[in-house]
């Protein structure tokens, strides 16, 4: 069976700085895999590779077997890839219903129509969507108002619109209250495994890595230097080293 | 081309790019610093050609009284724009970067009507410099001494003001401002003195640009759009805020006019080309070439970081159907009662107001200001005309192709401006306006060239007042009611979302510039709609329907309705074209008046009119309650 997610060789450098340095993993299906690591490590690098924002030097990142290396982000999410960024990026004018429409609309391929109106079609959609994410009550609020937190929950739903195989979540959780972070996250756990959705993720909370992730990779100065289920990587001496700082 | 023709094209290319060069390292200064586009820096170089003649008169005709005259000129338009920073732009600094350009469009206004006022309408042709009269032998040539002297001016006036920005604490201060402004105010620098010095040093550099214009060109009134549009072709085709970028840019388009100049007219297989004409297409080609391939201009960078981002558009309310009704029904009957100037004035209102309803389509909900939107109004009108009077079509017909001539000119237009963003789409936009109207202005022999095209009549059936009324309120109302329908459809909210977000836009799967030259060609042909039944309703078109001044018009007509609200076009489309019609039969200096009331709005309402009112009637249902 071929995973979701292949990468394999994964290089960029900018300049003399080498950001990533022959990288190689996998997720499967239904898998959470955090992509942690400290600040500088090459983690959002890495990210950005991924979903088509960056070109790397060398490597071949495999969607369901399929080379994505070269396709634009447009082009990715057609294939199947949601995404929700570390500072959030959503339609500020329109309301939160809207945004999950857009998303639902593209997934469609209806934008294009000049005359049908918008508010019509997908609505029950976006609805139930945002119901899943937990923000039906503010679906008619404008995006541009909302708490940072719930602009995250409203890039879930965006993402889940496309009915993805593979979701990239860098930092789903940045500038979230403690307690709020660790739902988030479950709560896509909860969705990717019911839906067979491979997940990465990058996150600083290590609550949220080791209650969360089914496998960890750990990044330093571009390179992966363990991997695992959480209970190994958290024994590794090599990573205590990174974040404890006495490998310095 | 003999080798010596080819080293005088490049003197006189050089002599040229040296005033170019002045008045684009100001605006660059300033742009740089301010973030505005100051569009009265043109206006400020007039001044300064007009400033050192009568300073001459007064000085008298020595070395002294000349030089004296252009250095004090220089220092006096430094200080009116000292003036305008401290009475106008300090005040809305914090206010949409779109009204501030609104505040120096009245700036342009009121300074023309000055001029106009102190200096009257004629060309004033200045005296040569005394001393420097006589002409210097090369290889075989004359060329003036006092070209020889410009082209040394730019590299001298170069190498200060590089000393200035970087050996001295003003000149660290404004490159850091230029890089993030924002930062280096949270280090305490006191903004509005730096501010105010730049201004001041951005307006002397165009004042002495155009002092020294004086024995070369002539002061006139049009100066002042023709002299921004050439400096906003050489700060973009530089880099914004790169004083270098600048003088590259200035070498660059100087020696290119001249060397079409110096061409003149030549045969090519059997076609006869006078590139003496085509100067200006040619210095707007460059620079449609430079922002393709170099998006930000040759020495320019990615626009610098903007921590403070504008506030997110509000979300846009549907107008009613109640509200459209009751005017439409208003307005059919206005016919009935009112006399044929009331008649005739609606009928300019309604083309005016789908010109500024196109205009808002594309810069509010799609994000992409243009500068150069009469192109497509004009274009539109001068294909109305030139099919019924050259082509021989009905009326009719050339009524309703006309509007696809200029949506055909908005694929191609389009296509290169949907590639940049922000600053850079405006002036490609300005740029593409300018070369259809360089086109028009010289192809004389189809165009009429300034006269324009005659007889531009509609057919019987519509050529009563009424008549043409209803057809005018039909065709406008029907486009205007098409622009806003799409602006709810899928297609209207893919442009809102990528204004909003292009990065999330892209993000699912949105091709964003396609959805823009969509757009393009929408609002292009529907301006060229606006174009024809306004040709069709005054008989005649001159080029001034694709100029500069009718771009601005309609820039001036959204923003004073306010952008945020899809009525403000029309109000302030109406309120533009029958304050302008009221002042115009009063005074000569009717711009003036304009720009005055302008400037007041700007400084009262600064949401435009429409949203101001909103905001009061908020304000006074919230005191009730």
């Amino acid at each position: 069976m071929t995973a979701a997610l292949q990468v394999e060789g994964l290089h960029k450098a900018f300049g003399g700085v080498q950001a990533v340095a022959d990288v190689s993993f996998a997720v499967e299906a239904g898998e959470l895999l955090a992509l942690i690591g400290p600040n500088g490590a090459g983690k959002s690098t890495c990210f950005n590779m991924l979903n088509g924002q960056l070109a790397p030097d060398a490597g071949i990142v495999r969607l369901d077997g399929r080379d994505i290396v070269g396709l634009r982000p447009r082009a990715i999410w057609r294939l199947g890839v949601g995404r929700t960024f570390q500072i959030t990026a959503t339609f500020a004018s329109l309301s939160v219903r809207e945004n999950v429409q857009m998303a639902l609309y593209s997934h469609a391929g209806r934008l294009g129509s000049l005359l049908a109106r918008f508010g019509a079609a997908f609505r029950p959609e976006a609805e139930s969507l945002l119901d899943q994410v937990g923000m039906l009550d503010q679906a008619e609020r404008p995006c541009g108002v909302l708490a940072y937190g719930d602009l995250k929950r409203v890039e879930l739903a965006m993402a889940l619109a496309n009915q993805p195989r593979l979701l990239l979540m860098d930092e789903p959780t940045a500038g979230m209250a403690p307690k709020e972070r660790v739902a988030l996250m479950a709560l896509a756990a909860r969705l990717a495994r019911a839906q067979k959705i491979a997940v990465l993720f990058t996150e600083h909370d290590m609550d949220v890595v080791f209650s969360q992730a089914d496998r960890i990779i750990v990044l330093d100065r571009g390179q992966l230097i363990a991997g695992g289920r959480p209970a190994d990587v958290r024994a590794n001496p090599d990573v205590r080293a990174v974040y404890l700082g006495s490998g310095h | 081309m003999t080798f010596a023709s080819i080293i005088i094209q490049l003197l006189n290319g050089l002599a040229a790019a040296a005033s170019l060069f002045l008045v684009s390292a100001g605006l660059s200064l300033i742009f740089g610093v301010t973030r505005i586009v100051n569009f009265a820096h043109g206006s400020l170089y007039m001044l300064g050609l007009y400033g050192a003649y009568s300073l001459i008169q007064l000085f008298g005709r020595t070395p002294l009284g000349f030089w004296g005259a252009v250095v004090l000129a220089a220092f006096v338009v430094g200080l009116v724009g000292v003036a305008i920073e401290l009475l106008v732009l300090r005040r809305i600094y914090k206010a949409p970067e779109l009204f501030q350009l609104l505040a120096t469009f009245a700036v342009v206004l009121v300074i023309k009507d000055v001029a106009l006022f102190v200096w009257g309408a004629e060309d004033l042709v200045g005296p040569r410099a005394p001393g420097l009269s006589m002409a210097v032998e090369i290889m075989g040539r004359r060329i003036p001494a006092y070209d020889l002297l410009l082209i040394a001016i730019g590299p001298v006036v170069l190498a200060a003001l590089w000393l200035l920005l970087t050996c001295s604490r003003w000149g660290a201060l404004v490159r850091a401002a230029t890089q993030d402004r924002e930062m280096v105010g949270a280090l305490g620098v006191d903004q509005a003195k730096l501010f105010t010095s730049v201004f001041f040093v951005g307006s002397v550099l165009a004042g002495l640009g155009g002092a020294l214009q004086i024995p070369r060109e002539p002061a006139n009134l049009e100066l002042d759009l023709s002299v921004i549009a050439d400096a906003f072709v050489v700060t973009v085709v530089g880099g914004l805020g790169s004083i270098g970028g600048a003088f590259l840019a200035a070498i660059l388009i100087g020696v290119a006019k001249a060397f079409c100049i110096g061409i003149g007219t030549v045969h090519w297989f059997g076609v006869e080309i006078a590139f003496s004409k085509l100067t200006l297409v040619v210095e707007f080609l460059i620079m449609a070439i430079v922002l393709v391939v170099r998006p930000y201009g040759l020495l320019g960078k990615p626009p610098a970081v903007q921590r403070l981002a504008a506030d997110p558009a509000p979300p846009l309310e549907v107008p009613s159907w109640t509200f459209a009704l009751v005017w439409l029904a208003a307005l059919v009957v206005v016919p009935l009662l009112a006399d044929r100037y009331v008649t005739i004035l609606l009928t300019d209102i309604f083309c005016f107001a789908l010109f500024a309803v196109s205009l808002h389509f594309i810069m509010g909900p799609a994000g992409m200001v243009s500068f150069g939107h009469a192109a497509y109004f004009g274009l539109g009108a001068y294909a109305a005309g030139l099919l019924l009077k050259r082509a021989g079509l009905p009326m009719e017909a050339a009524l309703l192709l006309a509007p696809l001539v200029a949506g055909a000119f908005a694929v191609v237009y389009g296509w290169f401006c949907v590639r940049l963003s922000g600053v850079y789409l405006a002036m490609l936009t300005l740029a593409f306006a300018q070369i259809s109207w360089s086109i028009v202005f010289q192809w004389d022999s189809v165009t009429g060239g300034s006269n324009g095209v005659f007889g531009v009549w509609p057919a019987p059936w519509l050529a009563g007042k009424t008549a043409y009324y209803y057809l005018a309120l039909a065709l406008c109302g029907a486009a205007i009611a098409l622009l806003w329908r799409v602006l709810f459809s899928p297609f209207g909210y893919a442009l809102r979302a990528g204004r909003d977000s292009p990065l999330r836009a892209e993000a699912i799967g949105i091709d964003l510039r396609t959805f823009q030259w969509k757009a393009f060609i929408l609002v292009g042909t529907l301006a060229g709609l606006a174009g024809a039944v306004y040709a069709f309703s005054k008989g005649s078109i001159s080029p001034s329907t694709i100029s500069i001044a009718q771009s601005t018009d309609g820039l001036i007509m959204v923003l004073l309705g306010g952008v945020e609200t899809l009525t403000g076009p029309l109000a302030g489309a109406a309120i533009f074209t029958w304050l302008r019609d009221e002042v115009a039969r009063r005074t000569e200096f009717w711009r003036a008046v304009m720009g005055l009331t302008i400037l007041a709005i700007v400084l009262l309402f600064p949401q435009g009119l429409v949203g101001g009112l909103k905001a009061l009637v908020g304000r006074w249902r919230e005191a009730r309650s």
